[in-house]
């Protein structure tokens, strides 16, 4: 969101040293700095503490069903695209601990909740990761049951977005609205610019908190140049080469019966992996456990997904025993009704259910391939 | 709450390795709690002391394999009122289900000095291949905090938390990066039940399938899949042959290649 009307949000020049002191400023304000770093063959989103935890000249390349980090070649931080799984670990953890109890002699009574962690700063948030964010603070907050701990973790947070520079094969955030320029709900914003002299930062503020953060790291402003050539530099990365038919996918729930969905049937596992390593799926199950004397119980919440046998099951058995139906729930979900129950698509084109896919299925393909047999139908 | 009444354990063993019985006194923290909970009446590798059945709760270990396997299993079934298989062999026939697919005789020949005194099936088999069977725990060997979680949810009336999905939802849950999509390891990860706790993933290792075929297992769209990651059809079928080889959908995928 744009500083108050009439001036000029805070725009600096931060060099590396620059972005590990506003990090140590960050930290010293008491948030958890959570940003990308190396891990296992991917860039994955966990605690760092200073610039050198982030992957330096680490690039990617992704499509379906694979992911290698590739060498730049240069000092770059943010050279890759998105990372292994998104913030919703972080702002919404797989395992969540709801309540706990203890049996009485004439009940039970519930124990305090423990006190939350500390707030978390998110470094380096992409635009279609800024747009998950927006689209689950929607799904946990603005209708009749607001979800006390998303909300509670979103509301203390402080969110770097960085600018992505180039497109992933597996990106389609342009054509679904989502990207490439970071959209609102941000505090800071970095657009790496990597040049012959090293490596700078086009840092805004967009919030106070982030302002006062910004003058912390002691910046040299940045002159008009500076910001349009930042500007430049993000509109590369609307180079994209997958894109959703969107207005065939509005309508997917329109065709439950399209032959299509038993051919990605026949390739499909039903393992989940699209739904876990999608930014805004946001389905979870329940579960009570209770220590052997069932004097002590707690109830989890653990993330699920509609690809499981379970998750349709209702009284007598589940609904949704097909491979081809558990396929189109998710899709037609993620793209079609989502617009009834939100008012938008529940998909922001980061592209991880088609990386991350073992067999690589693709959503944009699947919607492809019922948009052209359906071409020119009423 | 009033004292409730113990229930009597017995522990049995049939073809088997013995690791998943160990699994049980391997529950350091906890094993006194439970014998709080549950009275061990049977349990030969913790204890001599033996008490008659019938008995509240058995856990069987082991596959069916001899001809006095098929008949002692029907005398634990008559004894049991509930009656827990736990791991590979007892749920899938375990590792020693590889004989299903040779000659056993040929083995014989080749391994005893002294064929005759051996009397065995052709086949390793599961336990609810011979008798109905309340539950199955998998695993080779199983998780101990999942058999823990089922003779827990058995003393408290409720419905174990042991999830049938793909080991790729633990994989995620866990933080574990996909070894098959950012390494090109070949894992047997979304055809397996979950619940190891992600042990070989989370050590840079494929999945080896170790709690046998998730609940709707796509095992050919996978096997595809491996071939397109270099494995011959060799390498996929002793991928699926296996601890879980006798399992249904391992079985049968497995029969395909070569």
């Amino acid at each position: 969101m744009p500083a108050a009307e009439g001036t000029a949000p805070l725009a600096v020049i931060l060099d590396q040293a620059g972005l590990d002191g506003l990090l140590t400023a960050i930290r010293a304000k008491g948030w958890r700095t959570i940003g990308p770093r190396v891990a296992d063959d991917a860039v994955i989103y966990d605690e760092i503490e200073t610039v050198a935890d982030l992957p330096m000249g680490v690039g990617d390349e992704q499509k379906g069903g694979y992911y290698r980090l590739k060498a730049r070649g240069d000092q770059a931080l943010f050279g890759y695209t998105s990372g292994a799984q998104g913030w919703k670990r972080v702002l919404y953890p797989p395992r969540q601990k709801l309540f706990s109890a203890k049996r009485t002699a004439s009940g039970f009574t519930i124990d305090p909740m423990a006190q939350p962690d500390a707030p978390l700063a998110l470094i380096g948030v992409r635009a279609c990761e800024m747009a998950a964010i927006n689209v689950q603070a929607k799904v946990f907050g603005d209708k009749d049951f607001a979800d006390p701990g998303y909300q509670g973790r979103l509301k203390g947070a402080l969110i770097v977005a960085v600018e992505c520079t180039r497109a992933g094969d597996t990106c389609f955030c342009d054509s679904m609205g989502t990207g490439p320029e970071v959209g609102t709900g941000y505090d800071i914003k970095l657009v790496e610019m990597v040049g012959k002299a090293g490596v700078t930062y086009v840092a805004t503020a967009a919030t106070d908190k982030g302002a006062k953060l910004l003058k912390a790291a002691k910046g040299k402003p940045a002159a008009e140049a500076d910001l349009a050539a930042a500007a430049k530099a993000v509109k590369a990365a609307a180079k994209q080469s997958r894109k959703m038919e969107t207005a065939t996918s509005a309508k997917l729930k329109d065709v439950p019966e399209h032959a299509r969905w038993d051919q990605v049937a026949a390739r499909c596992m039903t393992c989940g992996n699209c739904t876990m390593v999608c930014p805004t799926c946001f389905c979870t199950t329940v579960e009570d456990v209770t220590d052997l004397k069932g004097d002590h119980a707690e109830r989890w919440r653990k993330w699920d997904s509609c690809f499981t046998v379970d998750f349709s099951y209702i009284h007598g058995g589940a609904i949704r025993t097909e491979v081809r139906s558990r396929y189109r729930q998710w899709i037609t979900h993620k793209l079609s009704t989502w617009h009834d129950q939100f008012g938008q698509a529940g998909c922001v084109g980061c592209g991880r259910c088609i990386t991350w896919c073992p067999v690589g299925i693709d959503i944009t393909e699947e919607v492809a391939a019922i948009h052209d047999s359906t071409k020119g139908r009423k | 709450m009033a004292e409730r009444k113990r229930p009597k354990l017995a522990v049995w063993k049939f073809s088997s390795c013995d690791g998943c019985q160990l699994s049980l006194l391997d529950c350091e923290d906890e094993l006194l709690a439970l014998t709080e909970e549950v009275r061990i009446s049977y349990f030969l590798e913790a204890t001599r002391k033996i008490e008659k059945g019938p008995y509240d709760v058995s856990l069987v270990e082991g596959s069916i394999t001899t001809p006095h396997d098929v008949k002692a299993i029907r005398e634990v079934r008559r004894q049991s009122k509930a009656l827990i298989t736990i791991g590979a062999c007892a749920t899938a026939g375990g590792i020693q289900a590889l004989r299903n697919f040779k000659s056993v005789k040929e083995f014989i020949r080749c391994v005893y000095a002294h064929p005759e005194y051996i009397d065995t099936l052709t086949t390793s088999t599961a336990i609810s291949d011979h008798v109905s069977v309340d539950f199955e725990l998998r695993g080779c060997p199983i998780s101990k905090h999942q058999l823990l979680e089922v003779l827990n949810a058995y003393l408290n009336g409720r419905k174990p938390n042991v999830p049938r999905h793909s080991e790729c939802i633990e994989c995620k849950a866990n933080g574990i990066v996909c070894r098959m999509v950012a390494a090109g390891t070949p894992c047997l990860g979304p055809v397996t039940q979950a619940g190891c706790g992600s042990l070989c993933t989370g050590k840079d290792r494929g999945c080896f399938g170790c709690f046998g075929p998730m609940e709707t297992p796509n095992t050919a769209a996978l096997a595809a899949h491996l071939k397109e990651l270099g494995c011959s059809g060799r390498d996929v079928q002793r991928l699926f042959r296996s601890y879980n080889a006798n399992a249904e959908a391992f079985r049968k995928e497995s029969e395909t290649h070569g």
